[in-house]
């Protein structure tokens, strides 16, 4: 008997898979793409000549990068800033959280209030830029930690977290004689991690990939990020050339730096920190939208 | 220990907080907390004061004290002269035309989802969902550069293919045009949310009844029967909730992206209002006027918020405040 065999791909499974892996690739090539002009042969990549594959490999152009005035710098000011601003906004975050967990707070209701209400306005950029002004944060590293300390929507999140965890565990601590701070050290802060790993994860992506603080605080060249110093080099192209053909004259034209190549291989360098962070903590972005989600 | 505590002390587990606050406690939590609620005060409800400027001709060489004070004038000049007016409406048609279309592809992230949940394959799934969200993590400066890199007009890979492929003659300058910048931007917009967009109405699609798609399988109902009389449904309040939060941000949306992408060609039309209030106010140094102009803006955001807060209370009978 002969059994009619099941339809292993319909029409639509074809389309459905297709649409999808074309709108993948378009997520993915232009990453590929820049990466590999970076490392391909620089006269054809100066060219435009490549497109689907490296040619000509070689990774002169990031042995080379740091010798781009300013990269260096801004290198060590993004990271200072991501680690310094990730662990004090979160450090914060999780102890604000805890503090309005406590009922016997003075005042725990309004000065929740107080804080959740600066979720819903904004003075405006003016306003705002001549207050940061006066309280000297102009050209100040400081500008880049300060603002960023307290975020409301972490603190309703930890707050809710502590909530839904044991309460006998703080209160049996406290018979023995435990201070809030070390209950909070002690008992909470091991309870919460899911969420504190979750919320440094988006603090640190938000502070390495922050633009316009940059923009609108900083004159000083000792203090610009790496975000803003590429956004400087796509649009200064001439300037760069200039430069680069004075520090490398007598180099074979295959290794020679072009402002394409710089301006590649810096962002190569800018997004580089993301891409290798990503794969290993993708589910901490799933599971922060989710949270967001359960408050939003 | 804590199994101890708590039938020693068997309200201990019921009641959510601690009982006996001492008065002493009371205080010194307070005292912990006050250096970040300073903060807030500072960063958050101190710039308000700054509203002040919008009253004065002020200029940052005399400071507030010596500048002279010149009532409502920043915001009927905004209306009554007409070289400011037009400027005005100009920022506005553009804040409202690309938010515009930023809600109509609101709809996009769902249509993803569900047909995301329709392959079966569970690798190919997953990759498609980890690819796709990746580019909501990179920052706008860099996707200018990606944009600045594939579509250059030297160098660019997609005027070098379009030109190999005889499709073009000419390579077309993407960044440095006035074409059609509206549709530009909520296209870079999507590429960067799609991904991210779709995560939650995927979440939303597993949280379905199963039993309402056996049931409607009896039925009789297909493929697309299903998604459209099951799975839409199921996803109406995730999607009203997300469109609603949107409404209230409407105005506000999207600075650093126009920032980056802006240039002396396509300037008139992506300044939006945020980029505007910059322009003259950080890059000109007209704060008063500028500051007149944040202010309105500010109101319109918080009448925007009052209004998605009144229909998500008429239709979820639930505020989103």
């Amino acid at each position: 008997m002969a059994m009619r065999a099941k339809k292993r791909f319909s029409l639509f499974s074809i389309v459905n898979y297709s649409l999808f892996g074309l709108f993948t690739l378009l997520c993915v090539f232009p990453f590929y793409y820049l990466f590999i002009n970076t490392i391909s042969n620089n006269d054809l990549s100066s060219r435009g000549l490549i497109w689907f594959y490296p040619e000509g490999i070689h990774f002169q152009n990031y042995l080379r990068a740091f010798s781009v005035p300013g990269l260096k710098t801004a290198a060590f000011v993004s990271v200072s800033r991501t680690v310094i601003g990730t662990f004090l906004t979160v450090a914060v975050s999780a102890f604000l959280g805890y503090v309005f967990t406590r009922n016997e707070m003075w005042g725990r209701r309004f000065w929740y209030r107080f804080l959740i209400l600066t979720m819903y306005f904004n003075a405006g950029i003016i306003p705002w830029f001549i207050t940061m002004k006066n309280l000297g944060l102009m050209n100040s590293f400081l500008a880049y930690i300060i603002p960023g300390i307290v975020v409301p929507f972490n603190v309703v999140l930890v707050k809710t977290f502590i909530e839904s965890t044991p309460i006998a565990l703080q209160e049996s601590a406290q018979i023995d004689g435990a201070g809030y701070f070390t209950i909070f050290y002690k008992i909470v802060v091991p309870l919460i991690t899911p969420i504190l790993a979750t919320l440094s994860i988006f603090t640190a992506v938000g502070q390495w990939n922050s633009f316009t603080d940059t923009l609108f605080l900083i004159n000083d060249s000792k203090l610009f990020t790496l975000q803003f110093i590429l956004y400087r080099y796509l649009n200064e192209a001439n300037a760069l050339a200039d430069m680069m053909k004075n520090s490398s004259t007598g180099i074979d034209i295959s290794l020679m730096p072009t402002p394409m190549t710089i301006q590649t291989t810096v962002t190569m360098i800018v997004v580089a920190p993301i891409l290798l962070v990503y794969p290993f903590f993708q589910r901490f972005f799933v599971k922060g939208i989710m949270i967001g989600a359960v408050k939003g | 220990m804590q199994a101890d505590s708590a039938t020693l002390h068997p309200t201990a587990a019921k009641s959510k907080r601690l009982r006996k606050p001492t008065k002493h406690g009371r205080y010194q939590l307070f005292f912990m907390a006050s250096p970040f609620l300073i903060l807030a005060f500072l960063f958050s409800y101190l710039p308000l004061y700054g509203w002040i400027y919008a009253f004065y001709d002020y200029r940052p060489a005399l400071g507030i004290a010596h500048s002279p004070y010149v009532g409502f004038k920043w915001f009927t000049t905004m209306v009554s002269n007409e070289v400011q007016r037009a400027e005005v409406v100009r920022v506005l048609r553009n804040t409202f035309g690309m938010n515009l279309l930023g809600l109509m592809t609101s709809v996009v992230p769902v249509i993803f989802a569900i047909f995301l949940v329709e392959i079966k394959s569970t690798w190919y799934k997953k990759m498609v969902q980890i690819l796709t969200t990746l580019p909501n993590f990179v920052s706008w400066v860099l996707v200018y550069s990606f944009v600045f890199m594939m579509f250059s007009t030297q160098t660019g890979f997609v005027n070098g293919v379009l030109m190999d492929l005889g499709w073009i003659s000419e390579p077309i300058n993407f960044l440095a045009s006035d074409s059609h910048i509206w549709i530009k931007m909520t296209l870079l917009g999507l590429w960067k949310g799609l991904g991210w967009g779709a995560i939650l109405y995927i979440a939303a699609i597993a949280g379905i009844d199963q039993e309402l798609y056996e049931a409607a399988r009896v039925d009789g109902a297909g493929r697309f029967r299903l998604m459209w009389h099951v799975t839409v449904p199921g996803l109406m309040p995730t999607y009203f909730v997300l469109l609603l939060l949107s409404i209230a941000g409407f105005i506000s949306a999207g600075f650093e992206q126009f920032y980056v992408f802006q240039n002396a060609v396509n300037a008139h039309d992506i300044e939006v209002l945020d980029l505007y209030v910059y322009n003259i106010g950080i890059a000109n140094s007209s704060f008063s006027y500028s500051t007149a102009v944040s202010i309105l803006k500010s109101l319109v955001s918080v009448f925007l918020l009052f209004i998605a807060n009144r229909l998500s209370k008429m239709v979820r009978g639930e505020s989103i405040i």
